[in-house]
């Protein structure tokens, strides 16, 4: 029997900003982080063991439903959280390219995994040698394959970095460079 | 059916191509010549000893024998008598190309496929000779032990961590 209650944290802290008797006044840039951090849908990139840890995450053992995950969405227009889970092969390259560069703005990647992070132990001819040499990657999870907590801390770090990320951040001639140094064109 | 009625029946039909004969693990191996792997083959399935399934083709790399240096490895089987019958080649680097076996077995197209992408191992008369598993703009034939079991691209890669 378990004994921890769920536990609905009504204090959590509001973003900087100037409060008032039935106002409050905050950066558009906080509101609309915070409004994104908690829905991130993630498109689930799954190709081997991982992807299955993955969808432990998914399941109501660990919920990931309560970081605003509920929807997964197989459709890259509607999706802002690629989770790249697996080994991905040469051959699966150009697939994941097409997925990434088919996602909307703002997006976020998360390479789940050994294998997905640096090729793991697939240390061959046909493994692609960690998914960060075709697209452009946030958050590494490590781990072989990472246990759900490990996926959900991963998580946590993405929505760290979309709270705190301008709503400018995607206009920026830097991340346009980081674009093209990969080679997408957005 | 046994190993020695299989192999005597070979030696009878083809006394010239036999070239020698084993049975590891008390399968029937038997190295033939190149130039008649299709005709045994083609015997192998018509005559009464009916080997009416191909269960696998396969490549095999000797860098250290430079006279058989390539080698094609066929696995036989015939289902009524529950026998099966290993047939081996063996080819230098100079003329790698062996006589296709699709015309006998509609799914010797696929192995034959795979053996080419692994190792270049040319058949000839296969309808559609390409790339069936590795990625089309490879470049080369991953199997042949002159390349390094390690893709050069790792970066991360501490030797020291590895004993080397």
């Amino acid at each position: 029997m378990s004994d921890n209650k769920p536990v609905i944290r009504t204090d959590a802290p509001a973003p900087e900003g100037y409060e008032g008797e039935g106002f409050f006044a905050t950066k558009l840039s906080s509101v609309i982080g915070m409004a994104r951090k908690f829905s991130l849908w993630p498109l689930p990139f799954a190709t081997s063991c991982c992807g299955i840890e993955f969808m432990a995450t998914l399941n109501p053992t660990y919920d990931a439903s309560r970081f605003g995950m509920e929807r997964n969405s197989f459709s890259p227009r509607q999706a802002d959280m690629l989770m790249v889970c697996g080994t991905i092969s040469k051959k699966l390259g150009p697939v994941l390219k097409e997925v990434y560069t088919q996602m909307a703005e703002p997006k976020w990647v998360v390479a789940v995994g050994a294998c997905a992070s640096s090729g793991g132990i697939f240390d061959t001819y046909s493994v692609l040698q960690g998914i960060d040499k075709i697209i452009p990657v946030d958050v590494y999870v490590p781990g072989c394959p990472p246990r759900p907590e490990q996926i959900i801390e991963g998580v946590m770090q993405v929505q760290a970095l979309v709270e705190s990320e301008s709503i400018r951040r995607r206009d920026m001639p830097e991340y346009q460079k980081l674009l093209d140094s990969y080679n997408i064109s957005n | 059916m046994t190993n020695e009625f299989v192999l005597e029946a070979i030696t009878r039909e083809f006394p010239e191509s036999v070239i020698s004969s084993s049975e590891p693990y008390g399968m029937l191996t038997i190295e033939v010549k190149k130039e008649d792997l299709k005709k045994i083959v083609h015997y192998l399935r018509d005559s009464s000893l009916e080997f009416n399934f191909l269960t696998d083709i396969c490549g095999i790399h000797y860098p250290e024998f430079p006279e058989k240096e390539i080698g094609v490895v066929y696995h036989l089987h015939n289902m009524m008598a529950n026998f099966r019958l290993r047939l081996k080649i063996f080819m230098s680097r100079e003329n790698i190309e062996v006589d296709s076996l699709v015309e006998l077995y509609a799914g010797a197209n696929w192995m034959e496929r795979e053996t080419f992408d692994f190792y270049g191992i040319k058949f000839k008369g296969h309808p559609d000779l390409r790339a069936i598993l590795n990625m089309e703009d490879l470049g080369y034939h991953p199997m042949l032990k002159e390349y390094r079991l390690e893709d050069g691209t790792r970066t991360d890669k501490d030797d020291n961590m590895f004993g080397r």
